[in-house]
């Protein structure tokens, strides 16, 4: 109990002083999660939400290929990402300019894109299918274009888009060991929150260790409430 | 008004639609003219309402062309948006945005770019009672006003046609006569053709000018509202405006 209390004293000390090294950690840690929770919604929504208002050949498939995505152990995201990007592996011989190396935040962001990208997707997939059909038809009807249509569709199930975001950026801000994997955890460079308290909890100094864990529930908990004001009124109805 | 004849703004020819291989309807020849009210009557299954998809252009026929204008909707499914955009429908359930009344009726509007017929739309929801609820949450409405709210959202539009699918069914009088007042004012002020779906013998009888009667996906009789009612030609019909018909 002794040690939880010095950790939220010592949180509580971390955030006062604006430590530089947890400054650090905490804006990598934003960074790497912001820009790939940017990518998966980028790709993500406009992808749910053809698959829930499109009829193809093959969409089953490519929804089974999402729900598995959904439930992807990030470890082996993280596994599949480093023996991508390893020396000898298929893309680091080519060259290509938007590859990035490993133990880099661009291979996090990577990793953490892979793990995201199927939340924000599948979520607003179910959110989209949501919507009365007949509204899509009552659109139509007042003279919508195939994307003002897609784009209604969305405003109206705004919620279910909101909690794919959610989704996706819980999925990344919290773990672990994809980013482990192919960030490496170096001091400085690529060390995020979840693997310096993993770090910190290794060596002993759990105060050190609760304080981090703090900061990442505070970060989760601050974007989770801004969030909440961004859905507003449509939460209450 | 008994022929649309070279009046017509569509012309139906051998359309057929069918789902799963199963034809729900087939006209080998309908043409409705210009200003007119037409009521499509019949019992439940009859094909009214495919028949408006096709008329809104939400659904291709599998055989046939629909001329509506200089423009051909066929089996492509193809039909220009400035096209699609003269016709809109007022469906039997008023779907409605989870939005304000005002962003509802004026939603159509904001599709086209235009955000300056705000007079306009006040001037509609004024017609359709509902002018002190402009800023309400359109879903906290009752049935009748949400279906005038769908009327509004159409009429705002000014649309060349105005299809209308069973649009007073399970309402109250009260409703029913505002939505009728509307329709039968848009179409005398602005020549609107108006082509209605309806369960309701004398519905069509209070407002159409010609009626027809479809059975089993087929037109069994056309006629103007005096002798479709009065001097039937199809014993079907006759029994129809009997209200001897099965429902």
């Amino acid at each position: 109990m002794d040690k939880i209390i010095q950790g939220i004293i010592q949180a509580v000390q971390l955030i006062v002083d604006a430590d530089p090294v947890v400054t650090e950690i905490v804006v990598l840690s934003l960074l790497v999660s912001g820009t790939a929770l940017l990518i998966s919604t980028l790709v993500g929504i406009p992808l749910g939400a053809l698959m829930g208002l499109s009829r193809f050949a093959g969409r089953r498939l490519v929804i089974a290929l999402l729900y598995t995505g959904m439930g992807f152990p990030p470890v082996v995201v993280g596994l599949f990402v480093y023996l991508m990007l390893s020396r000898s592996g298929p893309l680091a011989g080519l060259n290509l300019p938007f590859v990035p190396a490993l133990f880099t935040p661009g291979a996090m962001v990577i990793a953490q894109t892979i793990i995201s990208f199927p939340l924000v997707a599948g979520f607003t997939m179910a959110a989209v299918m949501g919507v009365d059909p007949q509204l899509r038809l009552q659109i139509r009807s007042l003279g919508a274009t195939p994307l003002q249509t897609t784009l209604a569709i969305l405003s109206e199930s705004r919620v279910g888009v909101i909690v794919s975001i959610i989704a996706g950026f819980g999925s990344i801000i919290s773990e672990v060991g994809a980013v482990m994997l192919v960030g490496g955890n170096i001091e400085g460079r690529t060390r995020v929150l979840t693997t310096a308290i993993v770090l910190e909890t290794r060596k002993g100094a759990f105060d050190v260790a609760i304080a981090l864990g703090i900061i990442l529930l505070a970060i989760t908990f601050l974007t989770n409430l801004a969030v909440l004001r961004l859905q507003g009124r449509a939460l209450e109805e | 008004m008994p022929d649309a004849g070279s009046n017509a703004i569509y012309s139906l020819r051998q359309v057929t639609k069918a789902y799963n291989g199963r034809q729900v309807l087939q006209v080998d020849q309908l043409d409705i003219g210009r200003g007119e009210i037409l009521a499509l009557v019949g019992p439940s299954g009859a094909g009214k309402s495919t028949l408006l998809r096709l008329l809104n252009f939400l659904e291709p026929p599998t055989k046939g062309t629909i001329r509506f204008g200089d423009a051909i909707f066929d089996t492509q499914g193809d039909m220009p948006l400035a096209a699609r955009r003269r016709v809109t429908t007022v469906f039997q359930r008023p779907v409605l945005l989870n939005r304000s009344v005002w962003a509802n009726v004026t939603y159509g509007l904001a599709l086209r770019g235009k955000r300056d017929d705000s007079e306009m739309a006040q001037q509609v929801l004024q017609n359709v009672g509902l002018a002190a609820q402009r800023g309400q949450r359109a879903r906290t409405l009752s049935g009748g006003e949400a279906q005038r709210v769908a009327l509004a959202r159409a009429m705002v539009l000014r649309p060349a046609v105005l299809l209308l699918d069973e649009p007073t069914a399970n309402l109250d009088p009260y409703n029913v006569g505002l939505i009728e007042e509307n329709v039968v004012r848009m179409n005398r002020e602005s020549g609107t053709t108006t082509v209605l779906v309806t369960h309701n013998v004398f519905q069509a009888r209070r407002l159409a000018d010609r009626v027809a009667l479809l059975l089993e996906g087929r037109i069994v009789e056309i006629g103007d509202n005096e002798s479709f009612f009065n001097t039937p030609r199809d014993p079907r019909t006759s029994a129809f405006v009997r209200g001897e018909m099965v429902y």
